[in-house]
């Protein structure tokens, strides 16, 4: 096992210590000028990854444009458990169409902001990874081609959770959803297919693509920033963890994200004009097998009638992840 | 001011007077040359402000407009056929919404077999999706169709379709009066929305709506088309004020005062249909007809007044209800229904099939005897169709059947008369 340098305000949890940071660099969940763009009172389940990935990345938006943002957003939980009217828990203008449209109806409001003289208002468009990686994809595509002034917010849960956990191009394989059935030689999902939207969107040299998780909120909020201080199409792929889909323990919605970077499962980068820039490095690397565990949606690959072999292959999937992105400190050495 | 243009080019130039802030373009035939002259005039700066969007698809384009419109842009396309069918679902979502997008559908056929020519197939397919649907007679009608139509949509806050038929109409080059910018905005003014997002006054559009208000909000759909019944007729009245002629309304007759039979009709077909009557009435026939102008609302009590005179009608369209008959014609009938009229549908025109003088003669004096069975398929070729029934009937593997048909008329080109 490698040397790993310890760092002096790390936790037993790897978290950041808040308190030993800069004041100008500390994340802060309570203060006066935080905008609550999602309000209390919404109707997530326990847990849930998105409603805390979007809490965050809008209220960074909203600080970044200095409360002047317009959302639009595709059908799913995100719509559904935030606007059983007349409960709506948005306090930023809000729309939400259809579920493959949101960033052609954001486009829609860029354009209009822009004919109307309103260059300060800016836009957001958001879905889950359904609404982004499937169906959403062809206006995603046309969106991002265009270079239109409009930053997508993808949160990624790996799979349809609102419809009951069904399989989407960003289903992990050998994960168990309910059209992914762990039964026959090969359960789960299939390997070998899955769609990588942040490289994709790479390919269309827009000017910023970054992914995140709710587990470096800071990281989240930095890249929604950064995201907001430029123009033309910008891409974040944020990892929400499902407690519900994936039969995680509520309480392990940050821990689930955290390993699922710290295996190299997901990992962690930013990039302009289709180039990366940066890498959240791996701080300690775990096996996927301690991500994977915790997960009934993964039940069938451990215990009595183990696939150690799928388990391996996942791993190999991972392993590639951090060579390719260099997610190790010592990567190279 | 006069002038000698296409169709489509007319369009373009009435929408630009409206100034439209948003244009959201998806080439297909046969509505292309309107975003086209539309994208030049933006980009040479001739229309200003406006932002001409080349999106991805029509779905795109429904999409854009949607958004445009809610963030309180005037917002403009135009469509057809597949086109009409792959924005279905944000068709629908733009009347739910209650957002007042002008739509331009150059009226063609849907496929399979693909066909490119016009019928009315494309928006009668979203007769229910809460859209008005005006038809124009004339490239002259289309271009003021679409100058009262932002006014009705942005007072409905409801969308339009303005259909012309493809080709037809949209290629077709006639003299237009083309009004001023003066003119149109004395009569258009400025969007108003009733709901738009702004940062100022945060509101969420699109909400979630279960049982306990559903039925509500598409009972106010329904209710703004009614709404619309009343405010047409006014909107064409004040366009006359201001243009100086006759364009729009619900309905329009012809000759059906002293009439025995009426027929009904949508479009441009209307032009050949009243030159058949004026030769029919040359020769004693007791002949009229009555154009539906606004297709959605429809006009029910106009359509029962005007026929109430008569004796019998036929309702000629360019579109079939497949395994029922009429589309058209199923309204007409509600419109008139207890009345004891005898009623008869013609199914004519599909995928552009040339509906000559000489075949409406005989289908309308046909019509006067009652000699028609209650749907007739006008100038279908019997054989062609019954060549391929045989060959069903006794070849299991009979092969596509739209080949077949092309393959024994020996048609390899697109041949009409």
């Amino acid at each position: 096992m490698g040397f790993q340098a310890v760092k002096f305000y790390q936790t037993g949890t790897f978290t950041v210590g808040n308190r030993l940071l800069a004041p100008d660099e500390r994340s802060l969940q309570s203060v006066e000028t935080r905008s609550n763009s999602i309000n209390s009172g919404h109707r997530a389940c326990q847990g849930c990854g998105e409603a805390l990935g979007a809490r965050y990345a809008i209220d960074a938006a909203m600080a970044e444009s200095n409360n002047q943002l317009i959302a639009a957003n595709a059908t799913g939980c995100l719509e559904v458990f935030s606007t059983p009217y007349p409960e709506s828990s948005w306090q930023v203008p809000w729309i939400h169409s259809l579920f493959g449209n949101a960033a052609a109806v954001a486009t829609g409001i860029a354009a209009a902001m822009k004919v109307k003289g309103r260059p300060e208002v800016r836009v957001v468009a958001q879905g889950g990874d359904g609404g982004t990686t499937d169906i959403g994809f062809g206006c995603l595509s046309g969106m991002f081609e265009r270079n239109d002034d409009v930053l997508y917010i993808c949160y990624d849960n790996e799979g349809y959770m609102n419809t009951g956990v069904q399989r989407s191009s960003a289903t992990p394989p050998a994960a168990r959803t309910a059209t992914t059935m762990p039964v026959g030689p090969e359960p789960g999902n299939v390997f070998g297919q899955g769609k990588n939207v942040p490289e994709i969107a790479m390919a269309h040299g827009i000017p910023y693509v970054a992914t995140a998780t709710v587990a470096d909120l800071r990281d989240l909020e930095y890249k929604v920033r950064k995201a907001m201080k430029m123009h033309g199409a910008r891409y974040i792929h944020i990892f929400v963890p499902c407690p519900l889909g994936w039969g995680t323990a509520s309480h392990d919605t940050i821990r689930m994200a955290r390993m699922a970077k710290e295996s190299g499962t997901f990992p962690v980068f930013e990039a302009e004009y289709g180039e990366v820039t940066g890498v959240l490095k791996i701080r300690h690397k775990i096996p996927v097998e301690e991500y994977m565990k915790p997960q009934r949606r993964f039940a069938h690959l451990f215990g009595k009638n183990a696939h150690p072999e799928t388990v391996a292959r996942i791993q190999a999937i991972a392993d590639r992840n951090i060579r390719k992105y260099g997610l190790l400190e010592d990567e190279g050495n | 001011m006069l002038k000698q243009t296409e169709g489509s080019k007319a369009v373009a130039e009435a929408i630009a007077l409206c100034r439209p802030e948003v244009i959201c373009a998806y080439p297909i035939s046969p509505q292309t040359h309107i975003v086209e002259a539309l994208g030049e005039m933006v980009k040479s700066g001739n229309l200003t402000p406006c932002e001409f969007i080349n999106v991805e698809s029509e779905f795109a384009a429904m999409s854009v407009a949607i958004g445009a419109s809610a963030a309180g842009a005037r917002a403009y396309t135009a469509t057809a056929s597949q086109g009409l069918l792959f924005m279905a679902e944000a068709v629908y979502n733009a009347s739910g919404l209650g957002l007042p997008i002008v739509m331009t559908v150059a009226n063609r056929a849907i496929g399979a077999p693909i066909n490119i020519w016009n019928d009315h197939s494309d928006s009668l397919s979203q007769r229910d999706s809460g859209w008005m649907q005006l038809f124009a007679e004339t490239n002259q009608e289309a271009l003021d169709l679409h100058i009262q139509a932002f006014r009705l949509a942005e007072e409905l806050s409801m969308p339009i379709m303005v259909c012309m038929d493809g080709f037809i109409l949209t290629h077709a080059f006639e003299r237009v009066d083309m009004p001023t910018q003066q003119q149109v905005d004395d009569y258009l003014p400025p969007f108003e929305p009733r709901q738009v997002l702004d940062p100022a006054e945060p509101v969420s559009i699109g909400a979630m709506v279960g049982p306990e208000a559903f039925m509500e909000v598409r009972y106010l759909a329904h209710a703004k088309q009614m709404q619309a019944l009343e405010l047409i007729p006014q909107l064409a009245a004040e366009f006359k004020e201001t243009f100086g002629r006759d364009s729009g309304g619900l309905v329009r007759s012809y000759c059906i005062e002293d009439a025995e039979t009426v027929i009904i009709a949508m479009g441009s077909i209307l032009g050949t249909i009243k030159d058949v009557v004026d030769e029919m009435r040359e020769a004693g026939h007791k002949i009229g007809v009555l154009g539906i102008i606004s297709y959605r609302p429809f006009p029910l009590e106009q359509v029962r007044a005007a026929l109430l005179g008569c004796k019998r009608f036929l309702v000629l369209e360019k579109s079939l209800a497949v395994g029922m008959g009429g589309i058209v014609a199923t309204d007409v009938r509600m419109a008139v229904s207890g009345s004891g009229l005898k009623g008869f549908t013609a199914v004519a025109g599909l995928g552009g099939r040339p509906i000559p003088k000489s075949s409406l003669h005989t289908l309308f004096r046909q019509a006067e005897k009652e000699d028609l069975p209650p749907v007739t398929f006008l100038d279908l070729d019997w054989d062609a169709v019954n060549k391929q029934l045989e060959r069903e009937k006794t070849t299991r593997r009979s092969g596509p059947a739209a080949e077949n048909i092309l393959h024994d008329k020996g048609i390899v080109s697109a041949k009409f008369g």
